[in-house]
């Protein structure tokens, strides 16, 4: 039996909201903040209002087949016009409210939508601007009347004069309503979700509701949520990891959906709600940690006395949990006087004191992270899945959690690695294809198996392990394939380390240059009183050096053998954005660098123990400085050296 | 609406507004500008009621405000901003607002002393008038801060709340975009317009950034040494060549 059958006929969202709406009519379905008030809808306003926008949408001349575009922040509104697009027969293509217009004009064409719901004059004015590109577009709805009181447009209408129109079609044709929940099928395109590609024009990934429920219940299989759980609702409603939670899962389960009253002020609004279920990507995790890191140096001394005592023995707990290790009887109970002493009242301050479902996926989230939630008790997972999979193919288990990995695959999900160390996987819940692409369909789903475009490896215990995007991966001279902006990563996760490159493509073993953190390092270099001047003094000295091997070292134990890091240098200078040696948004340009250091490089590929290094510098304000000075090369024991 | 009627101002011998007369039409955003030392602000103070010109009267939709006291010009329904930010630093934002709301309370020290009944229903009205105002001006991030660690252009922003929470009908901006950047400024212009067009307020301002005068308002006064020099759409006071000449100095120095 499929995890969808535990539906019964309730297999669309309409038909869903219908269900519910019937058997828990004055439970609370969506919460909006407004006005400084938490504003209430129950499942019965929710069906209710749907129902108006849907016949309303119907009464405009919506018909099935056809698509609906929605561009805005995260709303009820947002939510009811997918619902009541999907009703009329018509698939909902959400749009991320911070794309820029050709990328928004591009959608809007590609997916022929005919009528777009946009929240206000921002959004409603740059549909305008483009109207005449989008011959398709035959009705613009806007559901925040701020500012637009004056247009006059024969194409724009609000959303309550579409609901007027939907309960005067009600009153005409009673059984309307029902008849078209009623034709819904589970077969049926539910939703376009157009992922920004890295080249080209996005892809819309057709996704049906079968796909998109089958994916929730097995997801909620092994990641139980309950009627009556909260939610905060904050990242963009475009977006699948978005959908999964607030629209199949809450529509499945019955969960309530809390929508934040402005982006500023959804770290507060989470807080006051206390959500019992949370999904977010690392930065999200990550700049919650560093905020209170930073606000516990700001506190009072007391407070940073209670941290600083009690962050070590919830670290020390959790370790002991990754590794499914006992925890001992003393460790146990100096846990207790710490979760009273602390975790209590810091999962109050972020809002944490009901969680029981944490989860981020995207990217790769650094162990320190992921160590601080688990040290107050938050089970924060890992989830792992594209768009074309409805979402997640992999999440780790309550009892099975590590860092690095990203967990074993839900109920009904197979997950195998290529021949090529692809990530393949199939469910279900693999999508209908690409809307108006069957070229694109064809390259990615090879018999019936979704080909990811990531390249990853089981652990022996079952758990996937995702290095990076395929056509990054790296060959070394006996061709054994590594990442080398995945060990970048993990050198990152230091503090010690600023910036790091890792060479080793079609040479016989892994080298790096790292990058010190001026600030960490010299802090640490004070406390231990070792003096320096410069920064290229510092990160020469040889017990920064110690410092910076144990680091990597570190990362090496978690590495697979053929593929440690052999040598290792410190860098003179910070790798800089006015040099060219990174982007403007920080990331490595490996073949500039290569080429500036391949003094360095045939250094770490070379026998001698140092190398030389005169070269003159260029400042921001055009002065240049020379700087002479020998690079020590430090040799690590675990890596091979071919 | 405002209806300015010969005013002359002097502080002892000094002289800072001679015969100054102008109309503000209603729902109209009328600029004052001038250079330094114009008589732009003692013009606004006259308006609010802080300075007493010798001659001349004042008169607000036809009533003769001219003897008023400040606060009883408030009542009507003249608000305004000051250059210098006049807010409570030590108070919330939320608080600062529902201060601004105290001039319209009607309960006394006994019922707001028992609270329930009239007082709790009027509390609510008002709070529900401020949050508006919040949502209005998009500052729910900041509802509960307390104004003085607060970024100057949006403390800025908090005084044009302060303002708006009087439920004024003209509303008296002094150089409310001064020391802002090129981003706080085009949202201050912003929520001006939508003050005017969505509130219906009439808006009178002062205001150096010749730039956001030309855009917003649809009526221009110019002062020169405590004298009117100009009155006019902004393209016609542009071009007038008493204006030019109180800004760059002689016509013929500006074509030599």
């Amino acid at each position: 039996m499929s995890s969808l059958d535990r539906l019964g006929h309730d297999d669309t969202f309409p038909k869903l909201l219908v269900r519910n709406a019937r058997t828990m009519p004055d439970k609370v379905a969506l919460r909006e903040k407004e006005f400084g008030i938490w504003q209430s809808f129950t499942w019965r306003d929710y069906h209710d209002h749907v129902r108006d926008f849907s016949l309303g949408l119907v009464a405009l001349g919506l018909k099935p087949g056809e698509n609906v575009a929605i561009i805005g922040e995260n709303r009820p509104e947002w939510v009811m016009s997918e619902i009541a697009a999907q009703a009329c027969g018509a698939a909902s293509v959400g749009l991320y409210q911070d794309s820029n217009l050709a990328d928004v004009a591009f959608v809007i064409d590609h997916c022929d939508a005919s009528v777009v719901v946009a929240e206000d004059q921002e959004q409603v004015d740059k549909i305008l601007d483009l109207l005449e590109k989008l011959p398709k577009v035959r009705w613009v709805v806007f559901t925040d009347p701020r500012g637009l009181r004056k247009y006059q447009h024969e194409k724009l209408i609000s959303f309550t004069d579409v609901e007027a129109r939907g309960r005067a079609l009600d009153t005409e044709q009673p059984g309307l309503w029902d008849a078209n929940v009623a034709r819904g099928k589970v077969s049926d395109l539910a939703i376009i979700s157009y992922t920004s590609g890295t080249t080209g024009f996005p892809k819309g990934a057709m996704l049906s509701f079968s796909n998109l429920l089958g994916m929730a219940m097995n997801l909620h299989a092994v990641d139980e949520k309950r009627p009556g759980d909260e939610f905060v609702s904050f990242l963009p409603l475009a977006w699948i990891g978005e959908q999964m939670m607030s629209l199949s899962s809450a529509l499945a389960i019955g969960f309530t959906v809390n929508f934040p009253e402005e982006t500023e002020t959804t770290a507060e609004n989470i807080r006051e709600i206390g959500p019992h279920v949370m999904f977010a990507p690392p930065r999200f995790w990550e700049s919650m940690t560093s905020t209170v890191q930073v606000k516990i140096m700001d506190t009072t001394p007391f407070k940073r006395f209670m941290f600083n005592l009690c962050m070590p023995i919830g670290r020390k707990v959790a370790d002991l949990r990754f590794e499914k290790k006992p925890i001992p009887f003393r460790l146990r109970v100096l846990y207790r006087l710490a979760y009273w002493g602390l975790f209590r009242a810091l999962r109050d301050r972020l809002g944490f004191t009901y969680i029981r479902s944490a989860s981020t996926g995207g990217a790769a989230l650094g162990p320190d992270v992921f160590g601080f939630f688990h040290a107050m008790g938050v089970r924060l997972k890992q989830i792992y899945g594209q768009t074309e999979i409805s979402g997640i193919s992999c999440i780790h288990r309550d009892e099975d959690i590590q860092s690095h990995t990203v967990g074993i695959p839900i109920p009904e999900t197979e997950v195998r690695i290529s021949a090529d160390g692809e990530i393949l996987s199939r469910s279900p819940s693999v999508f209908m294809g690409y809307y108006k692409n069957p070229e694109a369909t064809a390259k990615t789903v090879v018999d019936g198996w979704l080909h990811s475009g990531d390249a990853g490896y089981l652990a022996p215990d079952g758990q996937l392990v995702v290095i990076d995007r395929l056509k990054d991966v790296m060959k070394l001279a006996d061709g054994t394939q590594f990442s080398p902006q995945f060990i970048e990563n993990r050198l990152k996760f230091s503090p010690y380390v600023k910036e790091a490159v890792v060479i080793g493509h079609h040479r016989p073993f892994l080298t790096a240059m790292l990058c010190i953190d001026m600030g960490v390092v010299g802090k640490w270099a004070e406390k231990n009183r070792i003096s320096y001047t410069t920064y290229t003094d510092l990160s020469s000295k040889p017990q920064v050096y110690d410092l910076l091997q144990r680091e990597v070292d570190l990362v090496n134990e978690k590495l697979p053998d053929a593929a440690r890091i052999a040598k290792f240098v410190l860098l003179y200078k910070e790798l800089d954005a006015d040099d060219e040696e990174l982007t403007r948004t920080r990331k490595v340009r490996r073949g500039f660098v290569e080429e500036r250091y391949a003094e360095v490089i045939s250094a770490l590929y070379g026998e001698a123990p140092e190398v030389a290094i005169d070269t003159t510098i260029k400042f921001q304000d055009g002065k240049t400085t020379r700087i002479r000075t020998t690079l020590l090369v430090r040799k690590l024991s675990m890596g091979k050296v071919a | 609406m405002l209806d300015v009627r010969g005013i002359i101002l002097h502080f002892r011998g000094v002289a800072a507004l001679s015969d100054v007369s102008f109309k503000v039409r209603p729902r109209a955003i009328h600029a004052i500008i001038g250079p330094n030392g114009a008589g732009k602000t003692s013009l606004l103070n006259c308006i609010s009621g802080v300075y007493r010109p010798q001659h001349g009267s004042i008169h607000f939709d036809g009533q003769d405000i001219s003897r008023l006291s400040p606060s009883a010009r408030t009542k009507l329904g003249i608000a305004r901003t000051f250059q210098n930010i006049a807010l409570f630093k030590g108070m919330s934002v939320l608080d600062n607002l529902l201060i601004g709301r105290h001039v319209h309370q009607k309960t006394g020290v006994l019922g707001g002393g028992i609270y329930w009944g009239f007082g709790q229903r009027e509390e609510i009205e008002h709070r529900a008038l401020v949050e508006d105002i919040i949502d209005f001006l998009e500052i729910q991030h900041i509802r509960k801060k307390v104004v003085g660690t607060l970024a100057y252009g949006l403390q800025k922003r908090v005084e044009l709340a302060r303002a708006l929470a009087l439920a004024p009908r003209l509303l008296l901006l002094d150089e409310p975009m001064a020391g802002m950047n090129a981003e706080e400024k085009e949202d201050m212009a912003r929520f001006v317009v939508e003050t005017a067009e969505e509130r219906g307020t009439t808006i009178l301002m002062i205001e150096h950034d010749m730039g956001v005068v030309m855009d917003l308002s649809s009526q221009v006064t110019v002062l020169n040494f405590g004298e009117k020099i100009a009155d006019g759409p902004p393209e016609e006071v542009q071009g007038s060549a008493a204006v030019q000449e109180a800004y760059l100095g002689e016509p013929s120095e500006l074509s030599a």
